[in-house]
Parts: C-alpha cells; sequence; structure tokens
C-alpha cells in the first residue's frame, strides 16, 4: 500500500501498575514514533477501564532478553540447593509457628 | 469464527529433531511456547494466519456498529456503543502485536487484508439495517464470540493466550449491552418487538455459521487441536451457543428461525437445522451483501489516514534529533 508506513514506527512495551500496590506488569505492545505518543496510544489501547495507577512504556528495542536456551544458566541454580527452600527443613512435631 | 477456516499449514515428513521433541513434548504437557521458543514453521505460518485473520475481524467488526453511532436512540446509548467500538479497535492491536511477535509485521498483515489475500469473519459481511441489528450483534456475534474465546485463553502459544485473556474480561459487557438492548426492545411497542424478531431473523443463521464448516469438512481440526490452537471442534462450539442461546430467546419472547430447533431430552442438547452452508462459501469468497463496501471502508481508512503516519514520523524524527545531540554532548563530557 502507502508508503512509508509504520515500519518506521518503534514498538513500544507496556505495563500497568494495578491499583492494587503490584508492581508493574507487562500487558502487551503497541507501536508509537515517540514516547509522548506510546503514553498517549497505551492510555487508548491498555487502560479504558480504570486498570491502574501507573504507566510504564519502554522502546522494545532497549530491553534485554534472555534467551530460552539461557535458561538454564540463570533459573537452575536452585535445583541444587533445596535448602534454600523452607520445606527443606524437618520441623520437630508439636513445635509451633516455625 | 472469528477465525473461520484458517489455512493450516500441515507439518512436513515426521520431524524428529530434538527441537520437535521438546516442541511436542510441551504440547503434551500443556507447556505455554513463547515467541522466542522454537516452534515448527508450519506452526508458526498457521499461528500468523489464525492470529492476524482475528485481529482483522475485530478492525472489520467495527463498521458494522459504527454505522449506528450516530443515530443511537438516546446519549448513553451512543456512549455504550462508542466504547464497545473502541474495544473492537482495542482488541485488534492486542491481537497484532501477539502475531507481531511471530515475526510478521504489522504493515504486512494490514497489506494482506487490503488486498484480499487474508480473510475476516464473515459475519461481518452483512448489513446492519435497524436499531436493533446492534442488540442482536451483541446478543450473538459477541456471544458467539465469547464461546471461541473462552477456551483459547488455554491455547498453546502464550501471547495468543494473555491477549484473549484480556479480550475475553471485556467481551461480556458487549454481549450484555445487546441483550439489554433487546429486553428493551422486546418489552417496547409491537413495532419494536418485531424489530427486535426481524434482527433475530436476519442475524440467527450468520451466528451460527460463525463457526467455520461442519467437522466433516473442516480439513484442518485434527492438526490446530493436536498443537492446541483449537481446543474444541466447530460443531461442539456450535452446539453450545445453540444450547446456551435458546432459553434466552424464550426469556426475550423471540422466535429463533429454525423450524427443526427442539430440546432433544436423549442427548441434552437442542437438535438444530442445517445453516446454509454455500450461503457461507459465498460469503468467504467474497460474496457477501457487503464484501466490497466493508473493504473498500478499510482501505479508504488507511489512504486517507498515510498523511497522519507521515506526519508523526516527520514530527519525531524532528524532535529526536536535538535529543540525541545532547545524550551525546553528555556522553563525551563524561
Amino acid at each position: 500500500m502507502s508508503e512509508p508506513d509504520r515500519a518506521g514506527w518503534p514498538l513500544w512495551e507496556v505495563f500497568v501498575r494495578s491499583s492494587h500496590g503490584l508492581a508493574h506488569k507487562h500487558v502487551g505492545s503497541l507501536h508509537a514514533v515517540d514516547a509522548e505518543m506510546a503514553m498517549q496510544n497505551a492510555r487508548d489501547v491498555y487502560a479504558r477501564r480504570n486498570e491502574g495507577a501507573s504507566l510504564w512504556v519502554v522502546r522494545a528495542s532497549d530491553i534485554v532478553a534472555s534467551q530460552p536456551e539461557d535458561r538454564d544458566g540463570l533459573f537452575s541454580a536452585g535445583e541444587d540447593k533445596p535448602y534454600r527452600h523452607p520445606t527443606h527443613y524437618t520441623v520437630p512435631e508439636g513445635v509451633k509457628n516455625l | 469464527m472469528y477465525t473461520q477456516m484458517v489455512d493450516v499449514s500441515e507439518p512436513g515428513l515426521e520431524d524428529v529433531s530434538e527441537q520437535q521433541k521438546i516442541f511436542d513434548d510441551k504440547i503434551d504437557r500443556n507447556i505455554t511456547i513463547e515467541a522466542d521458543d522454537w516452534m515448527p514453521q508450519a506452526y508458526r505460518d498457521t499461528l500468523v494466519r489464525q492470529i492476524s485473520q482475528h485481529a482483522h475481524s475485530e478492525i472489520v467488526g467495527m463498521l458494522p456498529e459504527g454505522n449506528w453511532i450516530t443515530r443511537a436512540p438516546s446519549l448513553e446509548r451512543k456512549c455504550i456503543l462508542m466504547a464497545k467500538v473502541q474495544d473492537e479497535a482495542g482488541h485488534g492491536l492486542y491481537l497484532y502485536s501477539a502475531a507481531e511477535t511471530l515475526g510478521v509485521s504489522r504493515d504486512e498483515m494490514v497489506d494482506a487484508l487490503l488486498t484480499g489475500r487474508s480473510k475476516y469473519s464473515s459475519i461481518f459481511n452483512y448489513p446492519t439495517l435497524t436499531w436493533a441489528d446492534v442488540g442482536a450483534i451483541g446478543w450473538l456475534v459477541d456471544g458467539a464470540a465469547i464461546i471461541n474465546q473462552v477456551p483459547l485463553t488455554r491455547c498453546s502459544f502464550g501471547p495468543y493466550a494473555r491477549a484473549m485473556v484480556r479480550i475475553c474480561k471485556e467481551e461480556s459487557f458487549h454481549q450484555r449491552q445487546g441483550f439489554e438492548v433487546l429486553t428493551t426492545l422486546c418489552t417496547g411497542t409491537p413495532e419494536q418487538k418485531a424489530m427486535a424478531q426481524d434482527a433475530l431473523d436476519r442475524w440467527w443463521w450468520p451466528a451460527v455459521m460463525m463457526f467455520g464448516p461442519p467437522d466433516g469438512e473442516s480439513l484442518h481440526n485434527a492438526t490446530s487441536m493436536r498443537w492446541k490452537i483449537k481446543l474444541f471442534t466447530n460443531d461442539e462450539l456450535r452446539q453450545k451457543f445453540v444450547d446456551q442461546t435458546v432459553p434466552q430467546a424464550d426469556f426475550l419472547g423471540l422466535t429463533i428461525p429454525d423450524p427443526e430447533l427442539k430440546w432433544n431430552a436423549e442427548r441434552n442438547h437442542y437438535d438444530f437445522g442445517t445453516p446454509n452452508w454455500s450461503e457461507f462459501y459465498a460469503v468467504v469468497r467474497g460474496n457477501g451483501p457487503c464484501n466490497r463496501e466493508r473493504l473498500r471502508a478499510r482501505i479508504n481508512a488507511h489512504e486517507d489516514g498515510a498523511w497522519v503516519r507521515e506526519a508523526a514520523l516527520a514530527h519525531a524524527a524532528k524532535h529526536a534529533k536535538p535529543a540525541e545531540h545532547s545524550a551525546t554532548a553528555e556522553h563525551s563530557a563524561a
């Protein structure tokens, strides 16, 4: 169709902090030419129903993401360290509040 | 449905690579596939078609209802209808974003819609002739969409499933407002009730056909179900729609235009007649009452908006330069 087009519109990731005191959560993405438009579009696309108290928009190209093949290196440390979990320990019978 | 007759890419010869085994195992164990995970090309291609077709349906779906915004019978109805149409735009955008994670660009998808290479749901090629049609669309079309979309919140592809969660949350207002429009008409004057019946007469069969061809004719059910991007067959979903809608029609005091419709106590389901499938295929192939008008409206919107897209880019370029410059200066000072 016509040129130029959204090809030149960067992708932004949108995060919303709900009003219940939780952390910002990824809700989706959108295209916008700059930060101001990204914020405006995020409001229209992801906040039509009083969803939260705060919006973050981040250029997708600025996010450094781990790759699926990195998973073991990043997350497997816990597997051979069960003592990091409370379930590793035996609570003697009758002992409370532990 | 919003994704009828998706052209499913059948997987090639038995692929027994290690990656394929990991993928199959994840599917079997209901582990979500994410955008950067390895996936068979046929799965990726099929999802791009399915999700983009779904997105196109949301976008084209704004047209029949948008037709009534200026003529809604009260300020409140106008506000409700605008909010609903705005939601449909939002749903289209969530879905385009989900499809983009698979490596297809927004422009490619829009181009596929505007050049007719990509389909959208057959239902949006029917006209909205009266105000009661707005009620019928909310009640029947959104009702059918909910039946299709709720299971998709558990589909195997994460970005699609998550978009569906958002959409389903928003969709139930759509169905309720439609039913309320019809309830109001059905408790009004005889003319108003007749208008509601006329809308049901025209929308019933197109809504029943939204679920796509019967299972026997739906070639790719098995592959899509194996991949868990379709969780129930067309006929299963259609039966659910009929079972849930008939009592609602009874409540409204309206008659569903199907002489074969009858409760079957043995099956614990309603039996119902056969839709006019040749009409369905004609609409899918581009020969429904409004196919040309819908596509023309989308093409006009795209072309008329070209200058806005260009201006936004030019504006961003102009304002980006000083900022970049000062960032560089700061860096060298440090």
